[in-house]
């Protein structure tokens, strides 16, 4: 290492070279050091900076789109944004349905293989059964104080969530635009997904 | 805690839970002028962490009280920049 840093020192500022030593000489150990204290400050100043602003981003794969499952990146995405982060969610598949306005309202719980739900599944599997566990958790819901899902879709994009739509899926599903709600960003894919968790602190799949 | 301080506003977000007291609370604090001090009123026994834990990881606030009163939980933040 110390051969390297003398060949690329300037021998005009190097001093007198004492007699075949090869060790860096004075004036270039206070040309490292001098660049190394200007890295230093401009390290320091970035992370500040991120303090100031709350700094931190979050980025979010939504593909699920049962009652339960809708909530968690809702609730994240707003939490983060209540913090000051730069949030993005990006809904794809059955994600999707908490950005469609009116399927976002009629969101089911899936009775069965939901070992959480207090019935054998040969009981759930009966016709309507999602339909009372829905009816069920949406009480619970509503008693515990807890929004529905458009209310926090509503409130993430008051707080500048940005909320996304898959096209190919959208696509997919014969979905269009006009039917998410107002704010959400359309027209995007894997790779503007994949760039916006490339640059976030937290990626998360839900 | 016996800290000196004047409130600015109260916000009551009694009955709601996770997420809207911490959700509520950055929107309330995002009106108020630096210096100025909320207070929020909750019923969700989550509140008290969660508030805490906001206060702690958002800049330009500062968590200045809590008291846990029985069924209300009661925070005192003040906006600083």
């Amino acid at each position: 290492m110390s051969s390297d840093v003398s060949e690329g020192g300037d021998p005009a500022d190097a001093g007198p070279d004492d007699g075949g030593a090869d060790g860096p000489s004075r004036a270039e150990l206070q040309a490292q050091v001098t660049a190394l204290q200007e890295r230093v400050e401009e390290l320091e100043s970035g992370v500040v900076a991120d303090d100031a602003d709350g700094g931190k981003r979050m980025t979010i794969i939504a593909t699920k789109g049962t009652l339960d499952m809708a909530y968690p990146p809702l609730i994240l995405a707003s939490t983060a944004a209540a913090f000051g982060w730069d949030v993005t969610v990006f809904h794809t598949f059955w994600g999707l349905e908490i950005l469609h306005e009116e399927r976002s309202k009629e969101l089911q719980l899936s009775s069965v293989g939901n070992p959480n739900t207090p019935m054998p599944n040969l009981v759930a599997a009966l016709p309507g059964m999602d339909r009372l566990t829905t009816e069920l958790m949406n009480r619970q819901i509503d008693e515990v104080g807890t929004p529905t899902i458009a209310e926090l879709v509503d409130t993430c994009l008051e707080m500048g969530v940005d909320l996304q739509a898959c096209q190919m899926t959208a696509d997919m599903m014969d979905y269009d635009e006009a039917e998410f709600y107002d704010e959400v960003t359309t027209g995007v894919g894997a790779a503007s997904a994949l760039s916006e968790m490339a640059d976030a602190d937290i990626q998360l799949l839900v | 805690m016996s800290t000196e301080y004047d409130i600015a506003e109260t916000l009551d977000v009694k009955g709601l839970s996770c997420p809207m007291p911490v959700v509520e609370t950055k929107q309330a604090i995002d009106t108020l002028d630096a210096d100025e001090v909320l207070e929020v009123v909750a019923t969700d026994r989550g509140s008290m962490s969660d508030i805490a834990g906001w206060a702690d990881t958002t800049a330009g606030v500062e968590l200045l009280d809590q008291s846990d009163e029985g069924d209300v939980f009661r925070h005192v933040v003040r906006k600083t920049a």
